[in-house]
């Protein structure tokens, strides 16, 4: 699979990820995002911190305008986002993967068809409801399922599984897509804190294996510090850090939750792989 | 304490309602007892014949035993044909209550007009009696079983789409969001996103609808749609009182059978 | 240099009753059914052929929808409303005895499985057979009709508030007594307020079926709209039958909205 215009020592050719004057106001008159500018170019893991209501889901959805923005322009690549009409939309979510932090698996469905879920879009409609997929696609299936340490389950239904199983299984869906960026919203708000970290992990590795991009809403402080190479404060809508991990300081921390405690969203990570 | 601040704090009356909700509940009487009076009066009852009803209703039953045995196989391919048209009826109804479902459901309709349109079929169809579609059916049909299935299945679809438009409403809004972010087609949006998550209601709904129709279709024959009401109606035409209990027996047992097959099944399914 | 692993390319559902045999009969066996029903109906193709012009001329019929005799149709409508209240009334009044017969927890055995005997009886009859008996018994017209809907009304109506009796709490009731209440005070002050709750909804829930039924009933000749609707039929006078048709979907549109409206204000 061809890696993005980006040599693996992170030198780029182009920008992966554009982001300008991102704004968004909700009709109720709230506002969620005012004028966010950042780009992403090279496959890194951004981490996007802040405290709750500081926009951080507005922002994520916005990119794959699952929420449609206000105003402001998205690029993937070469495609502006913001510009396209819905068949070309759906074209372009096929490039972008998603992590729920519900996992938003389709419960009554097994496994295997969770994944090949996210082929839907390369596939007919009467071949996806026969459960027809290309067999290079079945194939990526499996080995994405032996990847992710759920060799074995294909045939399990989706709502038997354990939170963190479910978790991989998203994280492999995602990645059935082949995507040129990964959209990770909250990944692991809904899972304790060790398993959390095993998740973490895997995104990480995942994500620089295939030398692609990941956007990850984390509201976990120290998971955040300690997997992404990069961290994006969010402030009441507004980008109030931009840097590497080891440049987050006290202060800044302060500055970006303000009253909220950021202490607190360090959960006791009892330590381990 | 003051004895006035005492009978403030601790009255001597208490009321379970208050003066108002004491009026609103005597306003509703009134308006029950009235409707009651208009409806009773105005239907000119002939109070003399409840004198000897109850006489009249003794000399039935005895007129009605024992039953006439004979009278059961002639009606044992009926039975069957009711049987039939419950059932292929309602399987119609099932195909076409999914995309009447989806049309009447706000979050997967086009637009504000497709659901208006839904929402009219759906009150259409559970309206009209299926004895009465049975007329109509019969007029475009002619007498027999399929004017009996089409009605059956005009009357089942609003009542499916209906309960599984409601499940659609309600459905997870995560997994129809996680399909949507694939990039998948709208379509396959819904028959991968919700539908999973309605099938559930939607077989448990129509399993229950069978057993309905079973009821129903065995008095379709009134109105010449097939079945055994045919048989029921012209031997009570025919003061054949022996074969009528033998015929509501029949029916008695298959609506019973059908009843106990419908209760089973859903249990298997929660 | 490592080999890859190799992976199937092909991935089919689980069967979905335990084993793929038993997928493939249970699909064979839906599959005969349809196929022995369709050749059992003795179905005539040439007359569904013919049912589709004949269809489309009925439509045409039917439109515009006759309302000039709309007299004979707000009689009729006024009828069928008119039974369905009083059957309701009825029926509530008839479903206590019943209900307190077929009650386990109060009636002795033989009365209680006599009263369960009739409510099964009741239940599997349509309402049009009860209807035929009555006519049969009372002659044509709207008595018919009304002891029809009283009669399935008491016997629904008993079988619900049988279940209430039945699934009343003891705990309030012993409490009262404990006081020292009567009978009667018991029953009003621990009994009554248990049943109650759901007893008025059930009830409005039933006044909606029987304003259903009574449309109906007509047919065999108990009175109502139903009655003009299968004459006008009949008689082929398509738009006036498609007037009736309307005002019946209206009517019956209108009753479920009233009756959920106010189960809901009942909450």
């Amino acid at each position: 699979m061809p890696a993005p215009d980006t040599a693996p020592d992170g030198a780029s050719a182009r920008t992966l990820l554009s982001i300008e004057g991102l704004t968004k106001v909700y009709p109720t008159g709230q506002r969620a995002l005012e004028g966010v500018d950042f780009t992403v170019e090279r496959a890194e893991i951004v981490a996007v911190i802040g405290s709750s209501g500081a926009g951080k889901s507005t922002l994520i959805r916005c990119i794959n305008r699952l929420v449609e923005p206000t105003s402001g322009r998205i690029r993937l690549g070469d495609t502006d986002l913001s510009a396209l009409s819905r068949r070309e939309l759906r074209a372009a979510r096929r490039r972008i993967g998603m992590i729920f932090q519900e996992f938003n698996l389709v419960e009554r469905l097994t496994v295997m068809e969770n994944l090949l879920s996210g082929r839907l879009g390369s596939v007919g409609f009467f071949a996806s409801l026969a459960r027809r997929f290309p067999p290079q696609d079945v194939s990526n299936a499996y080995a994405l399922l032996e990847r992710v340490g759920l060799a074995g389950y294909e045939n399990t239904r989706a709502d038997a599984l354990s939170g963190g199983q479910r978790q991989r299984v998203g994280i492999a869906r995602a990645l059935m897509q082949n995507p040129d960026l990964l959209l990770v919203d909250e990944p692991t708000a809904s899972l304790d804190p060790k398993t959390a970290r095993q998740i973490m992990r895997l995104i990480r590795e995942l994500a620089t294996e295939r030398h692609r991009p990941a956007l990850v809403n984390i509201h976990d402080v120290a998971l955040a510090q300690t997997f992404a190479d990069r961290v994006i404060g969010l402030k009441a809508g507004r980008v109030a850090f931009d840097g590497p991990p080891a440049a987050l300081t006290a202060e800044t921390l302060t500055e970006i939750y303000g009253a909220e405690d950021w202490s607190q969203t360090i959960r006791a990570a009892d330590d381990e792989a | 304490m003051t004895a006035a601040a005492l009978e403030k704090r601790y009255p001597d009356v208490w009321r379970r309602r208050s003066r108002r909700e004491v009026v609103i509940a005597w306003l509703w009487t009134a308006a029950i007892a009235f409707a009651a009076a208009w409806s009773v009066s105005a239907l000119d009852i002939e109070w003399a014949f409840f004198a000897d009803a109850h006489e009249q209703a003794l000399d039935l039953v005895e007129r009605m035993w024992p039953p006439r045995w004979s009278y059961l196989p002639v009606i044992v391919r009926p039975l069957i044909e009711t049987i039939h048209i419950a059932t292929l009826g309602t399987a119609i109804a099932l195909v076409f209550s999914i995309p009447l479902a989806f049309l009447a459901a706000r979050n997967t309709t086009l637009n504000g007009f497709t659901w208006a349109i839904g929402r009219a079929l759906l009150v259409a169809s559970r309206s009209v009696n299926t004895v009465i579609w049975g007329l109509l059916f019969v007029a475009i049909f002619g007498p027999g079983a399929v004017a009996g299935v089409c009605a059956v299945a005009a009357r089942s679809v609003g009542f499916l789409a209906k309960l599984v438009a409601e499940a659609i409403e309600e459905a997870d809004a995560g997994q129809i969001e996680a399909i949507t972010a694939t990039g998948a087609g709208t379509a396959q949006v819904y028959v991968f996103g919700i539908l999973p998550q309605v099938m559930p209601v939607l077989i448990g709904t129509t399993v229950y609808r069978w057993d309905i129709n079973v009821r129903e279709s065995s008095v379709l024959g009134f109105v010449g749609a097939g079945g055994i009401g045919l048989h029921l109606y012209a031997s009570i035409n025919q003061f054949a009182w022996q074969q009528v209990l033998v015929v509501l027996l029949a029916i008695l047992v298959i609506v019973l059978l059908s009843e106990a097959l419908s209760a089973y099944i859903r249990g298997r399914i929660s | 240099m490592s080999i890859a692993a190799v992976y199937p390319t092909t991935w089919r559902r689980p069967p979905l009753f335990g084993s793929l045999a038993r997928q493939r009969i249970a699909i064979a066996a839906a599959v005969g059914y349809l196929v022995w029903s369709v050749s059992d109906l003795n179905v005539d193709y040439a007359r569904i052929l013919a049912g589709f012009p004949r269809a489309i001329d009925i439509f045409v019929k039917m439109f515009p929808p006759d309302f000039a005799r709309w007299q004979l149709l707000t009689n009729g409508m006024i009828e069928s409303v008119q039974m369905a209240l009083a059957a309701t009334l009825v029926g509530v009044v008839l479903s206590i005895p019943i209900a307190l017969a077929a009650a386990r927890n109060l009636a002795p055995r033989p009365l209680y499985l006599a009263a369960r005997g009739l409510i099964v009886g009741g239940r599997t009859l349509h309402e049009i057979i009860i209807a035929i008996f009555f006519v049969k018994l009372f002659g044509f017209g709207p008595v018919a009709g009304l002891l029809t809907l009283a009669f399935a009304s008491a016997i629904f109506l008993g079988k619900m508030l049988a279940e209430d009796i039945e699934n009343v709490r003891v705990g309030p009731v012993e409490a009262v007594r404990a006081t020292g209440a009567g009978f009667g005070q018991t029953v009003v002050y621990s009994i009554v307020p248990q049943v109650l709750s759901r007893a008025v909804g059930v009830i409005i829930y039933r006044l909606d079926a029987n304003v259903r039924h009574s449309t109906v009933i007509g047919i065999v000749g108990a009175g109502g709209i139903g009655q003009t609707l299968s004459a006008s039929f009949s008689r082929y006078d398509y738009d006036f039958a498609a007037a009736i048709l309307l005002s019946i979907v209206a009517l019956v549109a209108l009753g479920e909205w009233f009756s959920d409206w106010v189960r809901r204000k009942l909450r």
